[in-house]
């Protein structure tokens, strides 16, 4: 699992999430939230999608990582990689 | 000098119902005997019939915010709309905080309950995959909590559950608020997502009381002989209600107005209905009217064709119109729509107020052999009737628990 793989299996999350979103030129290293209307439900989206598409947890302690793509990608790959993914 | 409570009129309609988007489409399929009834895919139980509704939820709501919230908030968000943009209210200048929401429901929260069990069901019914959004989703008040959401509305906003005698329930609960002064203008009526919960369905099943007809647009027949259940509909229709001063003061086109009401309780089954206190609260809505059974010109009929309700809500109309009411015409819609449940009422009383002004009556339609035990005088069959003159329409919606509610609207004369 390449960081830019894992980039794209959380922005294919966030656009089913927030469909309204024109998602074409999300800057990786800068907080989601700064770029879109994303409240914390859903945030909670994205931790359960993860749960139910790849079976990933996301401890609530650790949820400060899913800020940007880049923490994303930062925290998600080797929980992937671990998964064998 | 007695108390005058203050005059309630209609200033606005918004609805969605299974044959038509807007009051226009609605009247016009009901004179033209066209019914919204069709085939229905119902998880567990496969392809049934119901009454769907088509209206465009994007005209009004993100697709994040159909994602995020129900039908019956979906369905409540574009009536509101209709309901407002219908009355010309320059909403801008309305504070916000006399607004008030009142919602008629049946139930709610089946939909997004059984949703969440079919889903962990993929998942060995791990509670951890359980949605967060299904508190929201399910509170009692979510379709009346979604409208203040859309429209900004910071007054009460709340739904009532009065199972099928909702849509009317809302209506008059909406008037006291307004009498009562806690608010100045009122978004009320009823809605239902019902057909979306196989419960609904599975429990009229049964209970022996669920509507076939090898063709959809005949399985709702109140009052004929082959008639054998409820067609379960989803629907929605919100009124915008105001004081009288304050319509007449913006100049806004008035509907009608409301002339009385009464709702009370059988308290006699958990389901079948009771003819007399049916009877009784007809006429107590009467004498709230301070009308005649004679000054009514047009009765809505509650019937949803079941084999006993028919007979026993005509048994009712009859104790209360049988005799010295020539001109009351008498007529069901459910027979087009099927029953849209919470909706019921707030829609049936809006697919006769074009009456006012066309002074034409829509029929009950798919009665191809009269129950003589339904045979009450004044029924309107399958064909509109042209009348001389509808100055009060009276609408009928009961439902279960013994609950019944009567509305009266009269033609607005200043």
């Amino acid at each position: 699992m390449t960081k830019d793989a894992c980039k794209q299996i959380v922005l294919d999350i966030i656009a089913d999430i927030a469909p309204d979103e024109d998602l074409s030129n999300i800057k990786p290293d800068v907080r989601l939230r700064d770029q879109m209307q994303l409240d914390s439900m859903d945030f909670l989206d994205i931790v359960m999608e993860l749960r139910k598409q790849h079976g990933i947890e996301v401890p609530e302690a650790d949820y400060i990582h899913l800020a940007s793509l880049d923490s994303c990608a930062d925290y998600l790959t080797p929980k992937f990689e671990a998964l064998g993914k | 000098m007695s108390f005058q409570p203050a005059r309630i009129v209609i200033t606005g309609i918004g609805l969605t119902a299974p044959n038509g988007n807007s009051l226009a489409e609605f009247r016009q399929n009901l004179l033209n005997g066209v019914a919204g009834v069709e085939p229905f895919d119902v998880r567990y139980m496969g392809r049934l019939i119901a009454g769907v509704c088509h209206f465009d939820p994007l005209r009004y709501q993100t697709r994040k915010g159909l994602r995020v919230g129900t039908r019956a908030g979906s369905i409540s968000i574009y009536c509101a709309h209709e309901a407002l943009k219908d009355s010309g209210l320059a909403f801008d200048s309305v504070p916000k905080d006399r607004v008030g929401i009142y919602v008629g429901c049946t139930e709610h929260g089946n939909v997004e309950t059984e949703n969440e069990i079919y889903a962990i069901s993929k998942f060995n019914y791990d509670t951890k995959y359980w949605s967060h959004y299904h508190n929201p989703r399910t509170v009692a008040n979510n379709p009346a909590g979604e409208i203040s959401l859309a429209l900004g509305i910071t007054g009460p906003a709340y739904t009532i559950g009065a199972a099928c005698a909702a849509g009317n329930v809302g209506l008059i609960h909406a008037a006291q608020m307004l009498r009562l002064g806690e608010v100045d203008v009122a978004f009320c009526g009823g809605v239902s997502e019902s057909i979306h919960t196989f419960g609904i369905f599975a429990g009229f099943k049964s209970q022996g009381a669920l509507a076939t007809h090898e063709d959809p647009k005949k399985a709702s027949r109140p009052f004929d002989k082959g008639r054998n259940g409820i067609v379960v509909s989803e629907g929605g229709c919100i009124y915008t209600l105001e004081r009288l001063d304050d319509a007449l003061a913006r100049g806004a086109k008035i509907y009608g107005e409301i002339a009385g009401y009464c709702v009370n309780s059988d308290a006699s089954d958990y389901v079948l209905p009771n003819p007399g206190r049916q009877a009784e609260c007809v006429k107590k809505a009467l004498v709230n009217a301070k009308l005649a059974a004679a000054d009514i010109h047009i009765v809505n009929t509650h019937a949803t064709a079941t084999p006993q309700g028919d007979i026993q809500e005509c048994e009712a109309i009859r104790s209360v119109f049988g005799q010295g009411c020539p001109d009351t015409s008498i007529n069901n819609t459910k027979s087009y729509i099927g029953h849209c449940m919470g909706a019921a009422g707030a829609l049936e009383l809006a697919g006769n107020l074009p009456s006012f002004d066309d002074l034409i009556v829509h029929p009950t339609i798919n009665v191809d052999d009269l129950d003589p035990l339904c045979a009450i005088d004044g029924l309107v069959l399958n064909t509109p009737k042209k009348v001389a003159k509808v100055d009060a329409i009276l609408n009928n919606s009961f439902g279960m628990l013994g609950i019944n509610s009567t509305l009266i609207v009269k033609r607005f004369v200043a």
